[in-house]
């Protein structure tokens, strides 16, 4: 990417417009042709890659071990449902408050209205959770390995305990009847033009990240914390925006994640589910762009083609978690995509 | 006051379960800095031992202390083999890799144990047989001590007693205490290096056992998840302690038990789960190390 700067933004801008298209392709594509359950496994493998690719900007380019993706998912996911439960349907008198002041007010059409709230509720989720990652961040990420993991980790816990005791999003029963995503009757109803976009965007802002002064900050806080330090790098204060920038994207997936299946339980955001997503990171060989999607994809994948061997399923799945660990540590790519070569190979992915 | 003695006495009991389980975690992370993730699962599969044992035997008809006795150590070698099965099948082949390709295969294993338990085992609870009847063995002006705490909290004394013993009286010990200090050092002193680390799974795992029977006697349900949440617990107590410091895990242990039954005697007890890490958190902003972290740097 020799390119001047205008070149580059031409080159980005192209690049964006295809991908759109390509977008409204597939989400045409998978509406059509994908039956329920294949096309669940799809849009659960996207809302896999928007969490392990933002949870890679932390544990594979940044370096730090983070056990508390599940708590800034929580936090999206929740922030998001209660806005659109409560301030979103129109159809439930005292509930429709944001959607009524944009058909009401700014006389905006119902399905244009319902896309813009949507997106603003899922992206205020974000919002929520990257806040939550900055008041769990500055305080912790001074910590370093395992006590960190451990402390994160506790975090993420402590957000779920505070969820399973507030009673206006359901406590332990859970939030039920989350209005889904987009607006019925449009080619925004279909989730997949959401979660994959997101996945889109989730892969560009991470790999532009990298590529950038900050990017090299985070490479060199990984590689080196001292040497980081000693040439003038404020370690915490990349170590904090890389974990604000991943607790936004980790929200998004969340809110997404709980729109698509319109119901919420603290209990789904345990530290497994962050575990799993460390999983891919680590898998997919930990700052490696396309092998996180690649082991996020595999990952959401296997277990859903293990069900054929029913209660010996997750026995499996953990056995060949262990397997693969044993046989390819690295993870399935190593570090490759952080070669200059693979560049191009990742943007158009 | 009364009200307040007898949460302290359920706390201390009940920490002693946790410093059992805490102890396994400080050890191993004392030699390999690593997390077994599955240390937790470890002590399931001893509760579950003691479970079926019982059942073979044809015992927990009626209470019987020798039969305590027996089970607890059946269930302890079964433990000490699996955690050497462990450590020589999953963790062994990675030693000299990155630790965290260590800490996901111990995942992966702690993953196994749990869905392997409930294929095994079955998924619905189970209830531990009364190996010791339980009954008050003192009782004044409401407080209540059941010989089920007296015991859990003796075995566990006897236990730790043992291991202090084990760590700086013998040979095995001081060679784990080395192989803590530095790998390479304790290569060239001519210490078999594996065999140290075997043996420290060995009995961390036991300690572990140990800890699913006393747990069976006192809160008799026994699933295959139970390891996961007191497992993350015990840890958390090690780190509390200053992970790789044995008085430091029982300190912990003992100080989360408390706070726990503290939290759900007098605020509420959903609120039980979230203590432990609030508790991690703050000791860890003031004392990043640990409580006995630095005070004492021999780890084990």
């Amino acid at each position: 990417m020799a390119a001047s700067g205008a070149g580059t933004t031409l080159k980005g801008l192209g690049y964006g417009v295809l991908a759109l298209l390509l977008l409204v392709l597939l989400n045409w594509v998978t509406e059509s042709v994908l039956s329920g359950y294949v096309g669940r496994v799809v849009i659960l493998c996207g809302i896999s890659i928007v969490l392990a690719i933002s949870l890679n900007l932390i544990n594979g380019y940044t370096g730090q071990f983070s056990l508390g993706h599940a708590g800034f998912m929580a936090v999206g996911a929740y922030v998001s449902a209660a806005l659109s439960f409560y301030h979103g349907n129109l159809a439930r008198p005292g509930h429709g408050g944001g959607m009524e002041f944009l058909v009401h007010t700014l006389h905006l059409p119902e399905g244009v209205a319902g896309v813009l709230f949507f997106a603003f509720c899922a992206y205020v989720g974000g919002l929520a959770a990257s806040l939550t990652g900055l008041v769990v961040g500055v305080p912790t990420l001074r910590l370093k390995g395992d006590y960190l993991a451990i402390v994160t980790l506790g975090f993420g816990e402590i957000i779920r305990v505070i969820l399973l005791n507030l009673k206006s999003v359901g406590g332990s029963l859970g939030l039920s009847d989350i209005p889904g995503t987009g607006t019925p009757h449009s080619i925004f109803e279909n989730p997949f033009i959401w979660v994959f976009g997101t996945a889109l965007i989730t892969i560009v802002v991470s790999r532009n990240m990298v590529e950038s002064t900050r990017g090299r900050a985070f490479l060199a806080v990984r590689d080196d914390e001292v040497a980081a330090e000693s040439v003038g790098i404020s370690t915490t204060r990349y170590k904090v925006t890389a974990f604000v920038v991943s607790a936004f994207f980790a929200g998004v997936a969340g809110a997404l994640a709980a729109h698509y299946d319109s119901y919420l339980n603290p209990e789904t955001f345990n530290f497994v589910k962050s575990i799993e997503v460390i999983v891919m990171v680590v898998l997919g060989g930990m700052g490696s762009l396309t092998g996180v999607t690649l082991a996020a994809i595999m990952l959401t994948i296997m277990p859903e083609l293990l069900r054929a061997s029913g209660p010996l399923r997750m026995v499996i799945y953990s056995f060949l978690l262990i397997v693969l660990m044993l046989v390819r540590p690295q993870g399935l790519l190593g570090h490759r995509t952080l070669k200059p070569r693979k560049k191009p190979k990742v943007a158009a992915a | 006051m009364t009200e307040f003695l007898q949460q302290l006495i359920n706390g201390v009991a009940w920490g002693s379960i946790y410093a059992l389980i805490a102890l396994g975690y400080t050890m191993v992370y004392g030699v390999l800095r690593l997390i077994n993730f599955a240390h937790g699962d470890v002590y399931m599969v001893g509760a579950m031992a003691g479970f079926y044992m019982t059942r073979w035997l044809g015992w927990g008809r009626s209470p019987d202390p020798l039969h305590f006795v027996v089970v607890l150590m059946a269930s302890m070698i079964v433990c000490g083999l699996l955690g050497f099965v462990i450590e020589r099948a999953a963790y062994r082949p990675l030693r000299k890799r990155s630790k965290l390709a260590a800490l996901i295969t111990a995942i992966g294993v702690s993953l196994l144990l749990e869905n392997g338990g409930q294929l095994v085992f079955g998924a619905d609870p189970k209830f531990f047989p009364t190996l010791i009847a339980n009954k008050p063995i003192f009782a004044s002006g409401g407080l209540i001590i059941s010989n089920i705490q007296v015991i859990i909290i003796v075995v566990a004394l006897v236990l730790m007693v043992a291991l202090q013993y084990l760590v700086f009286r013998t040979k095995t010990g001081r060679a784990m205490r080395a192989v803590a200090f530095s790998h390479d050092a304790s290569r060239l002193m001519g210490i078999d290096i594996d065999k140290v680390i075997s043996w420290t799974f060995v009995v961390g795992s036991m300690l572990a056992a140990a800890g699913g029977i006393l747990v069976g006697l006192s809160n008799p349900k026994i699933e295959p998840l139970m390891g996961l949440l007191p497992g993350l617990k015990a840890f958390v107590a090690a780190v509390l302690g200053g992970i790789g410091n044995i008085p430091g895990a029982v300190l912990g242990a003992l100080i989360l038990g408390i706070s726990e039954t503290m939290v759900s005697g007098y605020l509420s007890s959903t609120y039980r789960d979230a203590i432990a890490f609030v508790l991690l958190v703050v000791i860890l902003l003031f004392k990043p190390a640990g409580l006995l972290g630095k005070a004492v740097p021999e780890k084990v």
